[in-house]
């Protein structure tokens, strides 16, 4: 028990931060790219001219932005159901309503500058003949009250959904099948003029963001780093979550709830508690990628993207957390692509992609990349056993 | 109710740790149990045995808060080593699983369901008693009294050099055994323990039975068993269910000397 001993001192006086990522070596490089990325792109961006062969242009910045945030909601995604089996299909829910409440804020900032340069009403509740702003609007002209918002819309969802669920021990397909269902119906809500979000359209036309012009580069630059910022602290939360004892409470639940159960868990509790806090995620994820796309509308909420995300996660290697950020990252670049190039055939390679995930990689990316180190260390050390007795197994 | 031959009683007060009444229920007009009765005094060890579909799971499920009776009365009486709390008598009816674990319930599958992804550390570091809530489970640190508590499960166990492999490339029968260290680190006052001896080789099966012993030293034991020999080395009363009651009662030698268990179990 020594060692165990020494390893506890030594962990005491390490930084909380080294102590999280100790065994953690994909996520010591994925933070080591995304914070060199947060300052390079922009930099980049900003300080070389245009023509330069290092040039980054807005458009690039702006699409790498993007895909961040899809990362961010994958990790959200991973963190439920890498480690706690709960296979959402309805996470955009959660990213689109702080998209939403991020959209909400946006609209508000427009003031008088809109078609119909109505002070207090955005565009679209003139065009309907509302007379003034509905309830749910007030508040969102402030900054922080908006940013409230983007947590506690998709985390009061999470909960209240999540309670229901879990209480009535709603597992497996018929969750997911639910979920899915939750976003289609927030999907159909979002499309009436009447529920006051702009409808069919969504919110768009945005100006500005705490009066920075949203069209100016070092917007742009500033949402991109924000955006590379949240995905490690997302990182970082996700992974202290994982490595503490819930984590392994929430694995327990994932493997065998009854056994949880029967050693004093509060299996839905717990579930509760990571549910809303990936909730949460996927509600900052959304609220970034708004001011960067510059809309946002219920088409964010259609069940085929919530189902987009699982095969992010499952492309990327399910259960590790990094593998999560590869796998949106490299799958929305191809979606990018053949979404230009061969448009028609996207969802057919989405799907084949899926189907070829699930059949050969079930440990997606990652699971392939250890399996080939694995084998290249294994290789090497046979080579060396040779001249030494016995090979370190590490 | 009187102290079984062999067995003393370790606490002072003598009402029973667990003790059924009537407990019947039905499933779609199947009655699993039928007016079940039964006493298990405290610091007791007693082994149940009987055909496939007797009720001995169905009894565990109903004990465990995992089923509700349709019908009678199951108390749970716990001796509670903390001085400041009175013996506590509850009502295990009212209770679901994770209410009735935490009253001081442990309970052991048939299927041996340790969580395979963790190491044997791990799986233990999490059955440890206390901690149950969201934040002490986020922020838990192992503490020294702790790790002295695993250390000792691990050597019961027999698992010390290997506590960092991960549980699920154990064999069938060291399963069984982390699972009872499990149990162990939740610190029941009763445990229910179904098949331990399932998948195991005859010398596991003997040093579990050894194992036992040991833990009857300081907790109430029920184990559902179908190997004989286990249930001989327990050397315990042996209770035998059919039908969802109780068919005969004694020791093992009485209970296969009854003609009714002879029919009914033994003989087919």
């Amino acid at each position: 028990m020594t060692s165990s001993e020494t390893m506890k001192t030594n962990q005491m006086k390490l930084g909380p931060l080294t102590t999280l990522l100790m065994n953690d070596k994909g996520g010591r490089r994925l933070l080591a790219v995304l914070a060199a990325l947060a300052i390079l792109v922009p930099a980049l961006n900003l300080l070389m001219p245009e023509g330069s062969l290092f040039h980054v242009s807005t458009y690039t910045m702006t699409l790498l932005g993007k895909y961040l945030c899809y990362a961010l909601l994958a990790v959200a995604v991973d963190l439920i159901w890498g480690y706690c089996g709960i296979l959402s299909l309805g996470h955009g829910a959660f990213f689109a309503l702080g998209g939403y409440a991020m959209g909400m804020y946006l609209m508000r900032q427009i003031g008088d500058r809109g078609v119909y340069s109505n002070p207090d009403l955005p565009d679209f509740m003139v065009f309907l003949n509302w007379q003034e702003l509905p309830w749910y609007w007030l508040g969102f002209d402030n900054f922080s009250f908006a940013m409230v918002m983007v947590l506690l819309a998709p985390g009061i969802l999470a909960f209240v959904f999540g309670a229901l669920a879990f209480r009535s021990r709603v597992t497996g397909v018929y969750l997911s099948i639910i979920t899915q269902a939750l976003t289609y119906a927030l999907m159909l809500a979002f499309f009436r003029n009447d529920m006051g979000f702009g409808g069919n359209n969504g919110l768009t036309d945005f100006k500005d963001i705490l009066g920075f012009d949203l069209q100016a580069d070092t917007t742009r630059a500033g949402l991109f780093f924000c955006s590379a910022l949240a995905l490690m602290l997302g990182y970082l939360i996700s992974r202290f979550i994982v490595t503490s004892k819930l984590g392994r409470v929430l694995i327990a639940i994932r493997d065998s709830e009854n056994r949880a159960r029967f050693l004093g868990y509060r299996v839905e509790y717990f579930k509760l508690f990571v549910f809303v806090v990936s909730a949460m995620l996927a509600g900052i994820a959304g609220a970034l990628y708004v001011p960067q796309v510059g809309i946002i509308n219920p088409g964010e909420f259609a069940p085929l993207l919530s189902i987009e995300m699982i095969i992010w996660v499952a492309v990327g290697g399910r259960g590790t957390l990094f593998g999560a950020v590869i796998g949106a990252i490299l799958v929305n670049y191809a979606k990018t692509y053949f979404t230009g190039a061969f448009a028609e055939i996207w969802l057919f390679l989405l799907g084949g992609l899926f189907v070829l995930t699930t059949l050969y990689l079930p440990q997606g990316i990652i699971g392939l990349w250890q399996k080939t180190a694995d084998k290249i260390s294994k290789h090497l050390a046979e080579r060396k056993s040779g001249q030494l007795p016995e090979g370190e197994n590490t | 109710m009187s102290t079984i031959g062999g067995i003393n009683s370790k606490h002072i007060d003598n009402s029973p740790v667990l003790y059924l009444d009537g407990v019947s229920v039905s499933f779609d007009g199947f009655k699993a149990l039928n007016n079940l009765s039964m006493t298990i005094e405290k610091g007791e060890m007693r082994a149940i045995i009987g055909p496939n579909g007797a009720g001995k799971t169905t009894m565990m499920d109903v004990i465990t808060g995992k089923t509700r009776p349709d019908d009678g009365t199951i108390r749970f009486s716990s001796a509670s080593q903390d001085v400041s709390k009175k013996n506590t008598d509850y009502d295990l009816t009212q209770f679901d699983e994770t209410s009735v674990a935490n009253l001081g319930v442990g309970r052991k599958f048939q299927k041996p369901s340790v969580i395979e992804s963790l190491t044997i550390f791990e799986n233990l570091e999490m059955s440890l008693k206390g901690g149950r809530s969201i934040w002490q489970s986020l922020f838990h640190k192992l503490s020294s009294e702790q790790q002295a508590k695993l250390d000792e499960i691990l050597l019961l166990i027999d698992m010390s050099d290997k506590a960092h492999e991960l549980a699920g490339n154990l064999s069938h029968g060291q399963k069984q055994w982390l699972e009872i260290g499990m149990l162990l680190g939740q610190e029941p006052e009763l445990l229910l323990i179904d098949e331990p001896a399932a998948g195991m080789t005859d010398e596991e099966t003997m040093k579990t039975a050894e194992l036992f012993k040991t833990l009857a030293k300081s907790h109430s034991l029920m184990v559902v068993e179908h190997d004989m020999d286990f249930i001989e080395a327990l050397n315990c009363k042996v209770t035998v269910l059919n039908e969802g009651s109780v068919l005969a009662e004694g020791t093992l030698q009485e209970v296969k000397a009854n003609e009714d268990v002879i029919e009914k179990y033994l003989g087919r």
